[in-house]
């Protein structure tokens, strides 16, 4: 674009906000909101300069370090740049809700640009080196933001979280240090063409030998790959760092987690994953949906079965990106007709949307219970309140809608991506669908009965005194919901950029 | 380049016959020398980009014996005398507060940092060997005189340690002067003289092993961590940072160069073992994982970080004898990411936090709550660890992927052993941090009190400067590592290749 690296400005743009913010002291929450709305005025310019055929655009490149493999090569496609927009919304959000820092709040708003950087730094990278990089990146200040601001049991949330998070980075490190070996490059685009033609199993065989353990060497990598950013998404069994440093982070941290951090793991698949391993995924299809179902259908059980909001929005979100997993794995065939590829298009139209759209409603839900924990003095209890809609029912209002959301209510904005998951799901692996169905059943339970217990009934003495909504809140939260309506109502605002980058991936993918 | 040695060794003699009592003046002096060696050593770093080996000085020293004093550059020495530079500047600033006969301290400081100079630029064998003795007789004094605990026994075993390591490497280097008999000790000539290849195969696993003693590979290191706790600050930084790279240096420049066929296949295998460059990479990675898992063990701070430096010298052995261009570079690499980084954590642990402080114990700095009382610290450590644990974006990443990817493509399973210690090396880093520094644990009454009773000094300009420094550089060479690879690769081709041109 005219010559501005744009995809660099972006993501250096946080990192030179946080170094104001540290310095910042009490005005450090006006630099990170400045920081964070000039970046999302940058991500929509991204948006708008996408190019049509849903290739990937705005490339930046530049020489690094050649013998290992290592190039600075950034640029976005649909997906790329969805991504960078969610992670700008989130993050102004976060900053927005996190007006109660008092305890340093340099450092906090510099670890939150940070970790905006991390997100903006591995939604554009192209090479493996740049993308681990700010994959880790993220990381540190998300530890950091849970270890010193959190909630009574921070420690070992974050020491949880911490731990499983690098496991799963050294398990995607190894997988890829063998893929260098083999091919000698950690070049994106270029090992999803090596690997759309076979020639990726077959020099990784040649180098690595046949098979190890009575696997191929490639199935052994795929494995860890998907290990690594199933930590992140979080898949089934590795979710169970997820509801402890969700529950015991800061709320508008939770809103980072949750919103942004999570696609970092559907990303992952869909730019790493499923280009390279595609083959080998499609293999070992059956347990993984096995594995995906379950997240959908045990996140939404696990979300019924909790007393605190925080816990509940924390496995309803497993729940949600869970259908993300299953379209994924689900797609993850060789398509024979037209009909189903048309299948696995709006399958994967669906896991992108459902990306933005749980990004969107989960941190509004976390913005929620963060705004009632401040006036109720940190209750959060499903069973501690009653009848808040007389005393506040702008807030009962607004936080309904985002609840109707998460629940896929027609109109809003969950409701598209998770109709054309199924739409695709439902003729790619229909037993699957089936069965994840009930996950849909259970979360509107779950859904229903918070706003039955939160909002309904007779509302009990102390809490009648329960101060609505203020103007500030309310002009920060209408664009949200709007939004929520907006991708409801026209969901071609995003499906148009997002369609022929779909086309495009799966041009590539090799099952 | 060559003055770097010419004006620190000039500098500890001015030092010495200062007269007493003048400790800032002391310091400032050292100051000076040190960073006029640095800007001599990036002057020197920055010339000698693409180009090879260049001669500096070659004058006669003892010409009956084909002695020269004979000093030269390529693209390893100057890595080498950069990172020396680094670490000089660094150790002056971070023993700011030496008040103890500040003079002679930073007299022998100097002579060391001379010899570390001395050894990277000689190419004359015996030269070499004159200076890598040198180096060893100040470290004696500086642990012996301003040393902590146990410090005469840590002296004294160091010391020990390195004599029968250099008794070996002398050996070697006489039989093999005395069997090229080429009449000259130049480390060139001497590669080139084709010494027998059954002679290489004895006379190099003791030249390997005489020098790999002072790299502190397993199961010769154990001088290594008790030195490390027991030296003053800017020692352990400097045994740590530079000195272990003697030995390393060592094993590359003259094991390998001049002995390259010590390393074939012996003709059997016992095993699995079949030559010394398997017998090297076990011990290796041994030390790799050892070092590692004895470091998560520790309840003293340093000597989290003395293990934690057997491990990742184990690195730096096992990338040289991968013998390949990637794992060799990767060696050097982390030969000069390890000596910057080992540095800083010396540097907070050893100072920062043990002269405010007062205990280097896990259990009790785990009571007072560092991160909050002193920030920066805390902060720095994390940036270090960071760096330690290897993550993207700092030196240590670049130069273990080189070394594992150079050594799985001799044998994947070195490669998978390290990998493990690679693991365990974020466990321990990561335990140490918590620990130290963002405890949760209630302090006891005791501890309360003390805490209101004294405030923890502030922190310094010459400490934030040092910690400024080194964590800037590996930062830089994380996010920008053809700044050394590109100066590297040219010299590790031309000494894999035999002739050094």
């Amino acid at each position: 674009m005219n010559g501005i690296p744009v995809l660099t400005v972006l993501t250096v743009l946080p990192l030179v906000g946080a170094a104001i913010a540290l310095v910042a002291g009490k005005h450090a929450r006006a630099v990170a909101l400045i920081t964070t709305f000039v970046s999302l005025a940058l991500a929509l310019v991204v948006w708008t300069e996408l190019p049509v055929d849903g290739s990937i655009g705005l490339v930046e490149r530049a020489a690094w370090a050649p013998s290992l493999g290592i190039e600075y090569h950034l640029g976005v496609d649909g997906l790329g740049a969805l991504m960078l927009v969610l992670a700008a919304i989130v993050t102004l959000m976060s900053v927005d809700a996190a007006h109660r820092v008092h305890h340093q709040p340099g450092l906090y708003f510099g670890l939150v640009l940070v970790l905006e950087a991390g997100l903006f730094g591995s939604f554009t990278a192209l090479n493996f080196f740049h993308w681990f990089l700010f994959w880790e990146l993220s990381l540190i200040p998300a530890f950091f933001l849970i270890k010193l601001w959190g909630g009574a049991r921070r420690g070992p949330a974050a020491t949880q979280f911490f731990v499983y998070t690098m496991a799963g980075s050294a398990a995607l490190l190894v997988a890829f240090l063998a893929v260098f070996l083999s091919t000698g490059s950690m070049d994106f685009p270029h090992l999803t063409l090596l690997a759309s033609t076979g020639e990726l199993e077959q020099m990784v065989a040649a180098h690595l030998g046949a098979g190890v353990m009575g696997w191929p060497v490639m199935l052994w990598l795929a494995v860890g790959v998907l290990a690594g950013f199933s930590v992140k998404v979080p898949m089934i069994p590795f979710h169970t760092w997820l509801p402890a440093a969700y529950a015991e982070a800061p709320s508008p941290v939770t809103m980072l987690l949750t919103g942004a951090m999570s696609k970092m793991g559907v990303y992952g698949l869909l730019r790493i994953a499923i280009p390279l391993f595609g083959h080998q995924i499609a293999q070992i299809r059956t347990p993984l949906l096995v594995l995906a179902v379950a997240t959908v259908v045990m996140g939404a059980w696990a979300a019924a079965a909790q007393k605190d909001l925080k816990r509940v929005f924390a496995y309803s979100s497993v729940n949600h990106l869970g259908y993300c997993l299953l379209a994924i794995f689900a797609l993850a065939v060789p398509a024979v007709g037209v009909a189903a590829q048309t299948s696995q298009a709006a399958a994967l139209n669906g896991v992108i949307l459902q990306m933005f759209n749980h990004g969107i409603t989960a941190a509004a839900l976390f913005w929620f219970v963060a705004m009632i924990q401040e006036r109720t003095g940190g209750h959060r209890g499903i069973d501690d309140f009653g009848g808040l809609r007389k005393p506040a029912p702008v807030l009962a209002g607004l936080m309904g809608i985002a609840l109707f959301s998460s629940l896929g209510l027609p109109g809003l904005n969950g409701f598209v991506g998770e109709f054309l998951i199924f739409r695709g799901v439902f003729s790619l692996a229909w037993v699957a669908a089936t069965v994840s169905l009930l996950g849909l059943l259970v979360t509107a339970v779950v859904i229903l009965t918070v706003i039955q217990k939160v909002f309904s009934g007779p509302t009990p003495e102390h809490w009648a005194s329960f101060p609505d909504l203020h103007h500030g809140e309310r002009l920060a939260l209408v664009p949200v919901i709007g939004l929520m309506f907006l991708v409801g109502l026209l969901p071609q605002l995003i499906l148009d950029s997002v369609n022929p980058t779909v086309v495009n991936l799966l041009a590539h993918w090799r099952f | 380049m060559a003055w770097t040695i010419y004006i620190s060794f000039a500098g500890a003699l001015l030092l010495a016959l200062l007269p007493k009592g003048r400790p800032a003046l002391a310091r400032w002096l050292a100051l000076a020398v040190a960073v006029a060696g640095l800007a001599l050593a990036v002057q020197g770093f920055v010339a000698g980009m693409g180009q090879g080996r260049v001669t500096l000085v070659d004058l006669p020293w003892v010409p009956s014996m084909g002695i020269h004093f004979l000093l030269a550059a390529d693209g390893i020495s100057r890595v080498l005398v950069l990172l020396t530079g680094l670490a000089a500047v660094a150790g002056v600033l971070f023993s700011w507060n030496i008040e103890l006969r500040t003079n002679e301290f930073f007299a022998f400081f100097l002579a060391l940092i001379g010899g570390v100079y001395g050894v990277f630029l000689s190419f004359d064998l015996f030269l070499l060997f004159v200076f890598y003795e040198i180096a060893i007789v100040p470290k004696y004094f500086l642990i012996a005189i301003w040393g902590s605990t146990r410090r005469e026994y840590a002296a004294m075993k160091l010391a020990l340690y390195s004599f029968v390591g250099s008794a070996m490497v002398l050996i070697g280097l006489l039989a093999a002067y005395a069997t090229a008999g080429s009449h000259s000790t130049g480390l060139v000539a001497l590669a080139h003289a084709g010494l027998p290849v059954s002679f290489q195969m004895w006379c190099f696993p003791l030249v390997f092993t005489g020098f790999a003693i002072l790299a502190g590979m397993w199961p010769f290191h154990t001088w290594a961590p008790t030195g490390h706790v027991a030296a003053p600050t800017a020692a352990s930084m400097l045994l740590a940072g530079v000195v272990m790279k003697l030995g390393a240096y060592g094993c590359l420049r003259v094991g390998i160069w001049l002995f390259p066929h010590g390393l074939d296949p012996w003709g059997f295998s016992f095993i699995g073992i079949g030559s010394w460059r398997d017998v090297f990479a076990v011990l290796a990675v041994v030390g790799i994982v050892y070092g590692a898992l004895v470091a998560l063990a520790q309840t003293d701070f340093k000597f989290v970080i003395g293990y934690s430096s057997v491990s990742h010298m184990g690195f730096v052995l096992l990338g040289l004898v991968t013998l390949n261009q990637i794992g060799v570079t990767g060696a050097v690499m982390q030969m000069f990411s390890h000596g910057i980084i080992a540095g800083l954590l010396f540097a907070i642990v050893g100072r920062i936090v043990y002269d405010r402080t007062h205990t280097r114990q896990l259990a009790e700095l785990e009571t007072m709550h560092l991160s909050r009382r002193l920030p920066f610290v805390a902060w720095a450590f994390v940036i270090a660890g960071m760096a330690s644990m290897g993550l993207p974006g700092f030196s240590g990443f670049v130069a273990e992927l080189q070394i594992l990817v150079g050594a799985w493509k001799v044998a994947p399973w070195w490669t998978m052993a390290a990998g493990v210690g690679i693991v365990v090396g974020v466990a321990y880093t990561w335990r140490a941090l918590q620990k130290a520094f963002f405890s949760d644990v209630r302090p006891s009454a005791h501890a309360l009190e003390q805490e209101h009773g004294h405030e923890l000094a502030a922190i310094t300009w010459p400490e934030v400067t040092g910690v400024g420094l080194l964590a800037g550089v590996s930062l830089f060479v994380g996010l920008y590592p053809r700044i050394l690879l590109d100066t590297i690769e040219p010299a590790v081709k031309a000494l894999l290749a035999g002739g050094g041109q």
